[in-house]
């Protein structure tokens, strides 16, 4: 029998992403726990959750868990594959894409992200691996949901550098971008999730079991508002997190973690 | 006409000093083999473009072969950090253009429909825009709205490695398709690798397959297991292990160079390097079959 007393800080973060899927959304994927949140879901409540891959793969049933956003399982039994430039212009920019998933070194009060670099750009203290599909998913897809684990250095005020899109500055200048996409909708982190106010701004929403808003506020680098009663997440069930440790990451790759 | 030669001989052939090469293929297909042969080969001042470096460029950087990489994700898929072309970059001793993936690849898309530019639809993130002054913005005559435009990009070489060709260079891909296509259609130049060299009639029985057409190919390269550690769909799986060994590799240089010349410098060709890398490495990336369901021409 599955423990459900004890979960990974992965755990926690990925069942409640997958928790955020409807069934028949297509969801832009990327790998890691993005990933496993997908395939949690579409085992659980979404079964007819459409998984489109980066790399130009449409509706993939991964048999195996891809350690790489190319990997072959994700083409074997796939609806369609496509080029690089089809499923950037076909699938997320002309709006066929209803969630995309993101991830990021840094997040800021508005939702903005950092993937880029730490420091000056042209003389980077530590430079990042940068975009790839982030900027176009961040401003095209329907709605995002990030992932990412709560600490201070990764929550600052103002990223370093604007790899994609969140709020901008507040929620009147993205839409005066005329951007397609309407921005970050939940931030899932191990201790809660943080959705947009009405003027964008990252505000707690929920905390997971056990979390506290103190918790939360001390691991932003901003002055973290919280709505006034925070809904209180379920915690994992038996069944999600079987599936996750037997059926989608038996060796613990993305799944271990420090708690 | 029959192109084939050896790797080598195309690499002498095409790719010169100074070059702009595109290794292409996303994850899938990358033409490793091809790198390692530019490397026994001492090219230098090479542009390395490509949407992920990934190990490939990252070891013809660490060979000194590169002045410049263009790219848009500079990470060891699914493992981490690219070492080598990150320290470089960090050290101020690499150039580097950078884009986002759809902008790199709509560069590619317009050197390879033979147009100035591609329009892209506003990200907002500004940043990048800002970083790389390539990025320009023109008025859509229609609209009157401001629309980003990336440059063409016409590599001077382009490097595609395919699961079949015939002698002529007519080439067939299935699996992730990547920017194969686009980089041999925007290059000068083409080499094509090849995991099998196949009669012309197995390329017209499925013409749907084929990407590539020979009168755009310079070079064919019959080079089985090129791609390895990356794959090639239904033929091996990708060496995910290597790509984790590498990240261990990559951590010093006198890893790096001990690789380098074990695997690189040591061997003399594709042949050589999978042999060395032995039977249980074999065993591990074989694949089981799962064939499509042929489809019917009809014939007319």
């Amino acid at each position: 029998m599955t423990d459900r007393s004890t979960y990974s800080a992965s755990e926690l973060m990925t069942i409640n992403a997958a928790r955020l899927l409807r069934d028949g959304d297509v969801v832009f994927v990327g790998v890691g726990l993005p990933n496993l949140a997908c395939n949690l879901a579409r085992r659980t409540h979404a079964p007819n959750l459409v998984m489109i891959y980066e790399a130009g793969v449409i509706g993939a049933q991964p048999a195996r868990l891809p350690l790489s956003i190319g990997d072959p399982t994700l083409v074997s039994g796939a609806l369609a594959v496509c080029s690089m430039y089809d499923i950037f212009a076909f699938y997320l920019q002309r709006g066929n894409v209803d969630v995309g998933f993101l991830g990021g070194a840094q997040i800021d009060r508005y939702g903005n992200i950092n993937a880029t670099v730490i420091g000056d750009y042209n003389h980077p203290k530590v430079r990042l691996p940068g975009s790839g599909g982030s900027m176009e998913i961040a401003a095209w897809a329907n709605l995002c949901y990030i992932i990412t684990p709560h600490q201070k250095r990764r929550f600052p005020e103002k990223v370093d550098f604007r790899t994609s899109a969140g709020f901008l500055g507040g929620r009147a200048e993205r839409e005066a971008a005329s951007l397609r996409g309407g921005g970050p909708q939940a931030v899932v982190t191990n201790l809660g999730i943080l959705e947009p106010d009405e003027s964008g701004e990252l505000v707690l929403s929920a905390l997971h079991p056990g979390a506290t808003v103190e918790q939360a506020r001390e691991n932003t680098g901003w002055a973290l508002k919280a709505v006034d009663q925070p809904r209180m997440t379920e915690a994992p069930s038996e069944k999600e997190l079987r599936i996750l440790r037997e059926d989608l990451d038996p060796k613990g790759i993305y799944l271990k973690d420090g708690g | 006409m029959n192109k084939a030669m050896s790797l080598s001989e195309a690499i002498s052939r095409f790719v010169q000093d100074g070059n702009c090469i595109y290794a292409a293929g996303f994850t899938h297909l990358i033409p490793f083999a091809a790198g390692h042969e530019i490397i026994r080969q001492k090219r230098r001042d090479l542009i390395l473009a490509r949407a992920t470096p990934d190990l490939i460029y990252d070891q013809i950087v660490a060979a000194g072969c590169a002045r410049k990489v263009i790219f848009s994700y500079m990470g060891n898929p699914g493992v981490g950090s690219l070492r080598i072309v990150r320290t470089e970059i960090e050290a101020g001793d690499l150039e580097w253009e950078e884009y986002s993936h759809f902008g790199m690849i709509s560069r590619l898309q317009a050197g390879a429909t033979g147009v100035p530019f591609m329009p892209m639809n506003p990200t907002a993130a500004g940043d990048l825009e800002r970083a790389n002054p390539n990025h320009r913005t023109v008025t859509d005559p229609y609209s009157g709205r401001d629309v980003a435009v990336v440059r063409a990009l016409n590599p001077d070489v382009a490097i595609v490695h395919v699961q079949r060709a015939d002698v002529e260079g007519n080439a067939q891909i299935w699996g992730i398709i990547g920017e194969q296509k686009e980089a041999a259609f925007a290059a000068r130049h083409v080499i094509l690798t090849a995991e099998e060299i196949v009669d012309d009639a197995i390329i017209r029985s499925d013409p749907n397959r084929t990407l590539i057409p020979g009168f755009v190919v310079d070079a064919v390269c019959h080079v089985p297991y090129c791609a390895h550690p990356s794959y090639t769909q239904g033929y091996y799986d990708r060496d995910n292990n290597f790509y984790l060994t590498w990240d261990e590799v990559s951590k010093t240089k006198e890893g790096v160079q001990a690789y380098l010349d074990e695997w690189v410098l040591g061997v003399k060709d594709r042949g050589e390097y999978w042999e060395k890398l032995g039977p249980e490495v074999h065993r591990q990336l074989s694949v089981k079959s799962r064939p499509s369901t042929l489809v019917d021409y009809g014939d007319y």
